[in-house]
Parts: structure tokens; sequence; C-alpha cells
């Protein structure tokens, strides 16, 4: 179907078009009534952040902290058990249906069977990260060089093979990934607050109902410098501790209690689709099937695309805007350091976050959901971009120009294939954050999961979640198939921009 | 007495054939140098010769060109890691998080003569060209056995201190067989020279009887 060899341009061109396509088809108008009002106010809570309300932020945050080491630990652990067997097909299957749903998904179909409880919220990101891991790690054993091994004398047996001449060569990298992947950790535990856990993510919904700008923003900046700092806390001696920490915190944690025999009912009676359930037949179940399509996961799928796409193009925009800004040669001293500034906090600020902020603001239509999904992705890119252009820039000649003349001649040449890389990469993960942009009330799929849940038919929600999953799938194949046709499939990419 | 290692044999690799019909015997106590143009086939002749005297059941101690190290670990576990055939597994392990005492002392012995020793508990990875080179060289010293297969182990260190690395292997095993580029160092420490040129053996004899002429031959474009 697709050529053998593709342009960069072509592909650039592709994809624009494509979302200028769609742009009939998005709603993008601005809903909320007064916007700039809503801007101001929440200006002066940005200048004046509210640090009172500190003792319930406060437990949210180690609540936040203790969701994502407990559920890296387990996923990480899980990934690591499945990753010698990655080869096997059902593992391998297995993996990517794990990681085809979004934590936020897993969190609301988890809810129904464990409780809003710690379980459910540790498991949310075990779940998906266990395959994300899997497939990592089982990448990370594969790339080790062989070489160590395949010199020792004959005669050793294979444990001290493995010990000695794998081993060592594999844990740098998997040490390093496990470390970036606590990092999304903390992503995913803040975010699930917006489906009621008690993380960052819930005490910013509440302040915002409030209106208390003020104490949003102090939970921002508070959240923004847990990140920021994760490295100086997050110490390789210091990860037994944590785990046992967070153990401990979530065992603390209360919940209400479920009936007995739940989870079994939620296994074999909710998620199967009804007609089945009450025995009506294969009629009954197409008859029931038919209009979920037509009704739910047609338009939910088709209003992921049509975010995503576009949300893609402006990505490139975004990241190609703020690419040089970090670069001091282009910047200057000075620029660069306010350009790290900002695209550490808007990366670290996860897409949902970011959409519910723009929520308040615009009011529901497609336009926050886009923005914020262009804003973190790019400024992820334009943060990686920047750090090549930097690497790139050391190695010039001494009179290379500077400034845009810098950027446009000498860096953006040299990097354009990275960024298209980049971009196709995030492509992916662009359509799950959209797909789950709809439990905020924009009409992506997870408009109509939330809804299946809010009804209790739960055998709805499994299709709808089945759907995203193909989506993604069929986007990630048809990713790679185009990352290969424009010569820029190199796996290393995606490990440290993978969330 | 001899044993006949390869007969007629055509190497090569990947399916490119690199050597055409070459044959080859070791006598126990021979020094055997390989010179040649880089590509013409040494590297190659190398691994045959090893893989075939491994499959014979020999103990073969090899330092291979580019080292193959492990760089996460020290230089004493990577010296270690020479004799791991000689132990099961749980002594392995025991050894990788702690070496044996007896062990130590041997291999900072090495050590010592390579002028490594302040190096031993550092990482491979922070060491220099040179440091690595005579790692792998303490690796194969450390192993022992009867017979040395060595890719330029002395590319990396300066003539003085080449003279004497090569003189500590002569120490050590009783036979040899070597890459150099260095035909001076090779001359005075072979028993015997074979030239590679043109996927063929250009000449196999003693070093006095090979001259000058015909090792600059080897190297003529």
């Amino acid at each position: 179907m697709l050529p053998e060899r593709l342009s960069r341009g072509s592909v650039v061109a592709l994809f624009a078009g494509l979302a200028l396509l769609l742009l009939p088809f998005a709603d993008l108008h601005v809903a909320g009534h007064d916007p700039w009002a809503a801007v101001g106010r929440m200006a002066q809570g940005v200048l004046r952040p509210d640090f009172a309300a500190i003792e319930q932020v406060g437990w949210s945050l180690v609540l936040t902290v203790a969701f994502a080491v407990a559920g890296v630990a387990l996923g990480g652990t899980a990934g690591l058990a499945l990753a010698p067997f990655y080869g096997n097909r059902i593992v391998r299957l297995t993996c990517v249906a794990l990681r085809s749903v979004h934590e936020l998904f897993w969190a609301l179909l988890l809810m129904q069977a464990l409780g809003i409880g710690a379980l459910t919220g540790v498991l949310a990101i075990a779940l998906p990260y266990a395959g994300i891991f899997a497939k990592v790690f089982a990448e990370q054993m594969e790339d080790a060089d062989p070489r160590p091994s395949a010199v020792l004398p004959p005669g050793v047996d294979p444990l001290s093979r493995f010990l000695f001449a794998r081993a060592p060569l594999m844990l740098p990298a998997m040490r390093t990934y496990s470390l970036y992947r606590v990092e999304c950790g903390l992503r995913s535990s803040a975010v699930l607050g917006f489906v009621g856990l008690p993380t960052l993510g819930y005490q910013l919904e509440t302040v915002f109902s409030e209106g208390d700008y003020g104490a949003a923003s102090a939970i921002l900046i508070i959240y923004v410098s847990l990140i920021a700092t994760m490295r100086l806390w997050m110490r390789p001696h210091l990860v037994p501790l944590w785990v046992l920490l967070s153990g401990v915190v979530l065992t603390s944690l209360s919940s209400p209690p479920m009936g007995q025999g739940a989870l079994l009912r939620f296994l074999t009676v909710d998620i199967v689709p009804a007609p089945l359930r009450n025995g009506e037949g294969l009629g009954a179940f197409l008859a029931w099937l038919w209009p979920l399509l037509t009704g739910q996961v047609i338009p939910g799928l088709a209003a992921t695309l049509v975010v995503a796409q576009i949300a893609l193009v402006l990505t490139g925009l975004v990241a190609v805007a703020t690419s040089g800004l970090v670069v001091p040669s282009i910047a200057g001293r000075l620029g660069s350091l306010a350009g790290h500034l900002a695209l550490v906090i808007l990366r670290s600020i996860p897409e949902v976050m970011l959409a519910f902020v723009f929520l308040q603001i615009l009011g529901p239509s497609m336009l926050p959901a886009v923005l914020a999904l262009a804003i973190h992705n790019g400024a992820i890119i334009g943060h990686l971009l920047g750090r090549e252009a930097e690497a790139t820039g050391a190695t010039l000649r001494r009179d290379a120009p500077r400034g845009l003349t810098l950027w446009a001649w000498e860096l953006a040449p040299r990097l354009f294939g990275r960024f298209l890389a980049l971009c196709l990469y995030r492509w992916e993960i662009i359509l799950r954050e959209a797909a789950v942009m709809g439990l905020l009330g924009v009409a992506t799929l997870g408009f109509f999961v939330d809804g299946a849940v809010a009804e209790l038919r739960l055998d709805r929600a499994v299709v709808l979640l089945v759907s995203a999953g193909v989506l993604t799938a069929g986007v990630d194949a048809l990713s790679r198939a185009l990352r290969r046709r424009i010569g820029a499939d190199r796996a290393r990419i995606q490990r440290d921009t993978s969330c | 007495m001899s044993q006949p290692i390869l007969r007629a044999e055509s190497l090569g690799y990947g399916t490119g054939v690199v050597l055409h019909s070459v044959s080859f015997a070791l006598a126990p106590g021979e020094r055997v140098v390989l010179l040649g143009r880089s590509g013409a086939g040494k590297t190659t002749f190398l691994n045959a010769v090893h893989d075939r005297l491994v499959a014979a059941g020999q103990r073969i101690a090899l330092v291979p060109q580019d080292h193959v190290l492990v760089p996460q670990l020290s230089v004493l576990r990577n010296v270690l890691m020479g004799r791991l055939d000689d132990h099961g597994a749980l002594a392995n392990l025991a050894s990788l998080i702690r070496p044996r005492r007896a062990d130590r002392a041997e291999i900072l012995a090495i050590l010592a003569g390579l002028g490594l020793s302040p190096e031993a508990d550092r990482a491979v990875e922070g060491l220099s060209g040179g440091q690595r080179q005579r790692t792998a060289l303490a690796r194969a010293l450390f192993r022992g056995g009867e017979v040395l297969i060595a890719d330029e182990p002395v590319s990396a260190v300066d003539a003085t201190q080449a003279a004497q690395l090569l003189g500590l292997m002569r120490a050590r095993f009783p036979s040899a067989v070597l890459a150099l580029h260095d035909v001076d160092l090779a001359r005075g420490f072979a028993t015997r020279l074979i030239g590679l040129r043109g996927g063929r053996i250009a000449f196999d004899a003693t070093p006095p009887r090979v001259s000058d002429a015909e090792v600059e031959a080897l190297y003529a474009p």
C-alpha cells in the first residue's frame, strides 16, 4: 500500500493535509462564557500560590508517590519476570493487551471489581506498566553486547555466564529506564485522582471546583517540583526503602468495603455482553452490538482521531518553536535557562491535567484537549530536540553562525529526521491520551466509556476499550511502517519518550 | 610432535571467504606470529585455530582484538572471568559478590606485573585503551593453558612495555599463536612467522629464514 521509500517532506505534507481535512469536523469553539476573566482569576492564583491547605495536599502528595512507587515496582517486577519469555506469542499478546489500555481506563474498570482502594490504584499503574516493562526489558536483554559471553571458555555454566557476562551489561540500561518509568508513574498516579483515587488530581479537581486558584497553583508547584527533583530522592540504594514505605502508607489507606465475590462477579458476569449473559443467542448479541458500534464506538473513535491528528500537527509546531529556546547559542544563556524551566513545567504536567485546567477556562469542546496534547507533547519533543541540538552544536565548526541563523542552517536540517521520528513515536501516545480525555467530558472515546461505567454497563465499556486498543495498535503499526520508510526506525528513541 | 589444526581449508565469515586453502599445525613449544596487512585474514585465522583447539578439548587462553571486557565490572572481576569454567555456578556467584582471597592475591600479582595494581577495583569502563588491553591480557594470563591465542595484544601500549608484556606471555604459555603488526617485536618473540597476503599463506618459516623484503612485500599495495 505504501511505497518502499517516502521523503520526509511528503510525510509532513500527508499529516498536515489530513489535519486540515479534519479541521471542519472538529468542535473547537470556545464554550466558556468569559474565558479572559477565568484566565485573569487563574493568573492571580498563579501569582499568589496559597499553601494554607498544605496539610490535605501533603497527604495526597504522599499517596501520589506511594501509588507511583508501588505501581512501578509491581509492574517492573512482573515485566522482568515476563521479559525472558517475550518471544512467546501468548506472552507478547498479553503484554500488548495490557499496555493498550490506559491507566485511567484500567482504574475505572478495576474500581468496579475491587472498589476505590489502594489495590485499584496500584494495579491501574502496574498492569499497563508490566506490559511496557516486559517489552523494553526484552529489547534491552537483546541489545546487550553478546561478545563477553561468547569469549568465555565453553565449560562455564549458564548461571555464571548470565551473572558475569550478561547481567552487568544490561543492568545500567534497565536501571535508567526504571527510573524514567517512576517519573511516568508519578504522572499516572496524579492523574488517577481524576477518576476518584485520593491523589493530587483529586485535590486539584476539588480546589478548582471551589474556584480556589491559589491552592490550585500551590498544588501544581508542589507537583512540578516533586517531578523535577525526582533524581535527587529516587536513588538506587533508597529504592527498597521507598517501596517499603509505599507499602506501609497504602495498607493504612481505608476504603469502602466491596461485597463478597465482587471480583468474580466482575470477571464472569459483568463484562460478558448482556445478551450472551442472558443466553439470548447470537442474533440478540448482534442486535446489541450494532447500535453500540454505530452509536458509540464509531463516533468515539472518529472524535478521538480528529483530536489526535490535529493535536499531532500542533505538537510538531510547538516542538519546532520550542526546540531552539533551550540552546544557549540560540537563545542566550538566560533565555535558554528560562526555556528549560518552561519546558520542564509543561512536560511535567500530564496531558489530562493540562486539559482539565484548559477546560475550566475554555469550556467543554475539543479545543482544551487539542491544546493540552499539543503543549505537553510539543514540550517533550522540544526538550529532546534541544538536548540534541546542544550536543550537535558542540561539534560544529568554530566559526558557525549564532542565533536564528544557526538554528535554521545548521541545526534544523540535521535534526529534521529525528524530529519526524519523535513525532511519529508520539502519535500513538497522543491517540491514547486523546481517548482518555473523554473522561473529562470531551466527546472522545473515554466519554462513552465513562457513560457505560456510570450506567454499570461494563460489557459495553469493555467493547469500547477493546476498540480503542485495536485503533492504537493500528496506529502503532502504521507509525512503524512510516518510520521505516523515512529511515528512522530506531527502537531506542521510544524508550526515553514513551510517557 | 605437531598436531594438524587446519587441513587445506577455506576460512571466512558470513558468506565471504577470506582465506583460501590454508593448512596449519602447531607443535608444542612453538610461538607463531601472523603478519599481514589489516584485512589479510589474521583474525579469521586466529578464530579458526581457537575454535579447533577448544573443540579438541585443550585449555586455551584468548585475547580478542577488541578485548571484550564487561565494562561495568571491576578489573579484578574481569580477570577472574578467565577461570569461571573451573568452578560451579554457586562458587562463581560467591566470587562475583566477593572474590576468594587466594584468587584475589593471585590476580593482584598478575596485575602488578602489568602495572595495573592501582586499577584493580576500578570498573573497566573508566580505563584507557591501553589499560583495557592489559586487563584483557591479565585475564588470559590468569586463565593459563596450553596455548595462548592473542590478536594484536600489545597494539595500545608503547614499544618498551610491549616487549615486556610479550616476555610475560612467553613465560606463561608453552605455545602461542599471535597476530602482531610490529615486525621487530614479532621477530623477537616468534619461533615461526606466517605471512598472509591475498587470502593465502605467503610464507611460513622461522624468523631468520624470512627476509625483510619478504615481510615488506606483505604490506606493499
